[in-house]
């Protein structure tokens, strides 16, 4: 078990069509992933996630940058890069990719030296399939007779087997239904902290990225944006289009004095001091939902009409055009829940990021 | 490079002389038998196919599932040996009426096929949604079904035509001269190498014509895939009044398409083991056939895996260029490869004419393209992804090879050698031409025997030649349908 230290990492693509640049699909990229820490990337498709996965894997070696396990470099810095098969990295593949010609106790002892093999994989195999929350008997089943959560919790535990250094997963759930999805990332957490293993998992989920990490790592067209804890990334993002992608937002123009600033829902208060025009980033769970039709004179807040009501069950997204013309989305209990064409009063609690012009892309 | 002896050839007799090759009567003569055959034979296979496709797949015929079972099974008699039928029973089906009705018989199931196939796969609610709009049923077959069928119509249709082409056996045995009998005979009688390979030239090039119309056919197929819906089944058109005479139809077809060939194959049978039964030449033939066949599968499968390893793992123009290469030599008749190699090897290295090394040559590239699909089919079950995974457990290339990818190619590389064994078991015209003297196989005997019309001899190489086909004719229709899972065919 190592750390993982990705430093200034660069790999690009020969493009498809004659003629055009080269694609960065990596670029620069920097990140430190502790010993025993749960990290995901998040970024859109195309973003070049899953090439870091597989630079890191050894699958493809990078143009500039090294990658090293703890302290052992593992490729650039000039050292010729250690191929796939020593560097000890587990790797569960969209789809669980198992061996379809192998049972489940044979999938999970692949790796395993030759010894262990012929004995079946022995102790591993049922400690595997317990780590993994699996019944014991599924040890002969077939990999089609396994549905995709079983596919991918088997893929993790044969990744696991041989006790790697680092566990890579390449957007292991994306492929599972939304309650399947939950329930096996869960078990998958359990299990990698369970064995303190060191885990990069990469996804385009904010939900998975967020819920399931001790480190957030966002990219966006090759380059690593933000990594922090995920409560950093959704209420501090960098900039705004990161606060866009993680989570909704509702980015508002105004004016900063000091702790506070103006904009169309009012005053609100910064996170941090500054100064003359910034961009406000508001989460819609910030904007507060005033239903009292009696405009009386203890009601605060900006007034505007609901538009439309998302219902949720258990929250709900209201659109209100505010009464300057802005519209904003706020999100409020599912349990009181105005009706398009109601008046309402919006006002904003909580903090608030704000970014310079020169910081909003 | 069979094509590359074709052409240089051409080039190096010059265009004068080829003009005067070529611009005879006998060439016009044979060109019009070779066109208005194949024209014929197509336009019938394809009526012959659609409609008993449709009487199978769509109505309420009784006892479908075995009819479906008898139309297909005339492509376990080789043409050959059904001409072979129906000229010993009657001497005057000959000449373009017999050959017309032996090809059409032996060939409809190349349509049937892939058009039964699409009425399965066709979404059932698209021809819901045109009764819904008040089109009637017929109408509706017309307007939604029938230009949804049209590739596989004409894939099918241009099969027939490209097997016609090469097709040698049945059309000598019926007297019906077309390019490819007129090579052979070029070839045999006076051992005109220049005259044989003129024609050998517009034969390709016919062959050519289809294949390239066939590859676009395949182009435009995907794009008219249906999406996995079709898991309803449609309601079965009531046939009324008319149930009867078209069981009778369909019957009549089987009746001639099987019937007359197991009756004339038992007939002789009967009167031949009562004259000769030469079970120790038998045996010498079936032996020599089944070591050719061997060699011509393990070599043609190993050629196969690189081609298809190149074509799957390393995309690239060079790689698709190889793989489609060797799908051109599908389009070539057995007569052309035959009569490549003999000249090439005759002027090059004299030394491997008339080995069984050449004839395994000739049925490598004749059946490469069988070889290939069947192994393309495997190793796009194996994607890259696992070896990804077998390297990131700590196996190595070999290691990874040993343990993931041969275990998982390996039934696909099986089912390839079967198919070419089968495939080169019934194979003709090559054989003929490249045999080393003395070497006599199934197909050999049979020819000798039937075209001296010592038809009671041919009876029983007949009878081993079907029995050696039908388990090819299993194989392929299995493959058919593992290759419509989603692996372009």
């Amino acid at each position: 078990m190592s750390s993982l230290t990705v430093t200034g990492v660069t790999r690009s693509f020969p493009s498809t069509a004659p003629g055009r640049a080269a694609t960065r699909a990596v670029d620069d990229v920097t990140l430190h992933v502790p010993h025993g820490s749960f990290t995901t990337v998040l970024g859109p498709s195309g973003c070049g996630k899953t090439t870091l996965l597989r630079l890191v894997a050894g699958f493809l070696q990078p143009e500039s940058g090294s990658i090293a396990f703890g302290d052992e470099v593992v490729a650039g810095d000039g050292v010729r890069p250690m191929p796939p098969q020593t560097r000890r990295v587990g790797y569960v593949p969209q789809e669980g990719a198992l061996f379809p010609h192998l049972d489940v106790a044979a999938n999970i002892a692949f790796g395993l030296p030759r010894a262990a093999r012929a004995a079946g994989g022995g102790d591993r195999v049922a400690e595997m399939l317990d780590l993994v929350e699996l019944p014991a008997d599924f040890r002969d089943r077939r990999p089609d007779e396994l549905s995709g959560g079983q596919q991918q919790r088997v893929a993790l535990a044969r990744s696991l087997a041989p006790q790697p250094a680092l566990v890579l997963l390449d957007e292991p759930f994306s492929s599972l239904d939304a309650g399947l999805r939950g329930s096996t990332a869960r078990a998958v957490r359990r299990a990698l902290q369970a064995t303190n293993t060191t885990a990069v998992l990469v996804t385009h989920d904010q939900n998975e990225a967020l819920s399931l990490a001790d480190q957030v790592a966002v990219m966006r067209a090759g380059r690593l944006v933000q990594s922090a804890p995920p409560s950093e990334v959704y209420l501090s993002p960098t900039d705004p289009a990161v606060a866009e992608f993680v989570g909704r937002a509702v980015v508002l123009p105004g004016t900063a004095d000091a702790a506070h600033a103006t904009c169309a829902l009012g005053e609100v208060v910064l996170t941090e001091p500054t100064e003359g025009p910034v961009s406000l980033m508001i989460r819609p769970e910030q904007v507060h939902v005033d239903l009292s039709h009696t405009a009386g004179d203890k009601v605060i807040g900006v007034r505007g009409t609901v538009e439309e009501v998302s219902y949720y069950g258990h929250d709900c997204a209201v659109q209100v055009r505010l009464d300057e013309g802005t519209s904003v989305l706020a999100r409020m209990s599912g349990v009181l829940h105005p009706a398009a064409g109601d008046r309402v009063h919006l006002r904003v609690t909580g903090l608030v990021r704000a970014y310079h012009p020169t910081e909003a892309l | 490079m069979p094509l590359a002896y074709v052409a240089s050839y051409v080039v190096i007799i010059g265009p004068v002389d080829l003009w005067h090759l070529l611009a005879r009567p006998r060439i016009g003569e044979l060109l019009r038998n070779t066109i208005t055959l194949a024209l014929a034979c197509m336009a019938s296979t394809a009526v012959l196919g659609v409609a008993l496709a449709v009487l199978v797949e769509r109505t309420d015929l009784p006892g479908r599932r075995l009819w479906h079972g008898l139309l297909v099974a005339p492509l376990a008699v080789p043409a050959f040996v059904n001409g072979y039928a129906w000229v010993s029973l009657d001497r005057s089906v000959h000449g373009f009426g017999g050959a017309f009705g032996v090809v059409t018989l032996s060939y409809y199931p190349l349509v049937y096929l892939p058009v039964v196939a699409m009425l399965r796969r066709l979404d059932p609610a698209l021809e819901e949604s045109a009764w819904s709009l008040g089109h009637s049923r017929v109408r509706t077959f017309g307007t939604v079904v029938l230009p949804q069928l049209r590739p596989a119509l004409l894939g099918g249709a241009l099969l027939v035509g490209l097997h016609l082409l090469a097709e040698f056996g049945a059309l000598s045995l019926l007297r019906f001269p077309t390019f490819t009998t007129a090579i052979y005979d070029q070839y045999g009688s006076t051992f005109n190498g220049a005259a044989a390979t003129a024609m050998a030239g517009v034969l390709v090039l016919l062959c050519l014509f289809l294949l390239l119309a066939e590859l676009r056919m395949r182009g435009n197929r995907r794009y008219s895939r249906v999406g996995r819906g079709a898991s309803r089944g449609t309601v079965p058109l009531p046939l009324g009044p008319w149930r009867w005479p078209l069981l009778a139809t369909a019957g009549s077809v089987v009746v001639l398409a099987v019937g007359v060939p197991a009756f004339s194959l038992a007939r002789w049978l009967v009167v031949g083991t009562s004259t000769e039964f030469p079970l120790g030449e038998l045996g010498s033939a079936l032996a020599a056939t089944v070591v050719l066949a061997l060699a011509g599968a393990v070599v043609t499968t190993l050629a196969a895996v690189p081609v298809v390893w190149l074509a799957v793992r390393h995309r690239g123009w060079a790689s698709t260029v190889i793989e489609r290469s060797t799908y051109v030599a599908n389009a070539l008749p057995g007569i052309v490869v035959g009569l490549a190699l003999v000249v090439a090897s005759l002027r090059l290295v004299p030394v491997v004419y008339q080995t069984a090394g050449l004839l395994v040559a000739a049925y490598a590239i004749l059946f490469l393209p069988r070889a290939v699909v069947t192994v393309r089919a495997g190793l796009e079950q194996a994607p890259a992804v696992l070896d990804d995974v077998a390297h990131s457990l700590g196996a190595g290339p070999l290691a990874t090879a040993r343990r993931v990818t041969l275990p998982l190619i390996a039934p696909s590389l099986g089912a390839g050698a079967a198919l070419v064994f089968l495939a080169i078991s019934t194979e003709l015209t090559a054989t003929l031409m490249l045999s080393p003297i003395g070497t006599r196989t199934l197909a050999t005997e049979f020819w000798s025997a039937s075209s001296e019309l010592r038809y009671g001899a041919a009876a029983p190489y007949a009878l081993l030649l079907v029995l050696v086909s039908i388990p090819a004719t299993v194989l392929l229709m299995r493959q058919e349908s593992l290759s419509r899972e989603g692996v372009p065919a």
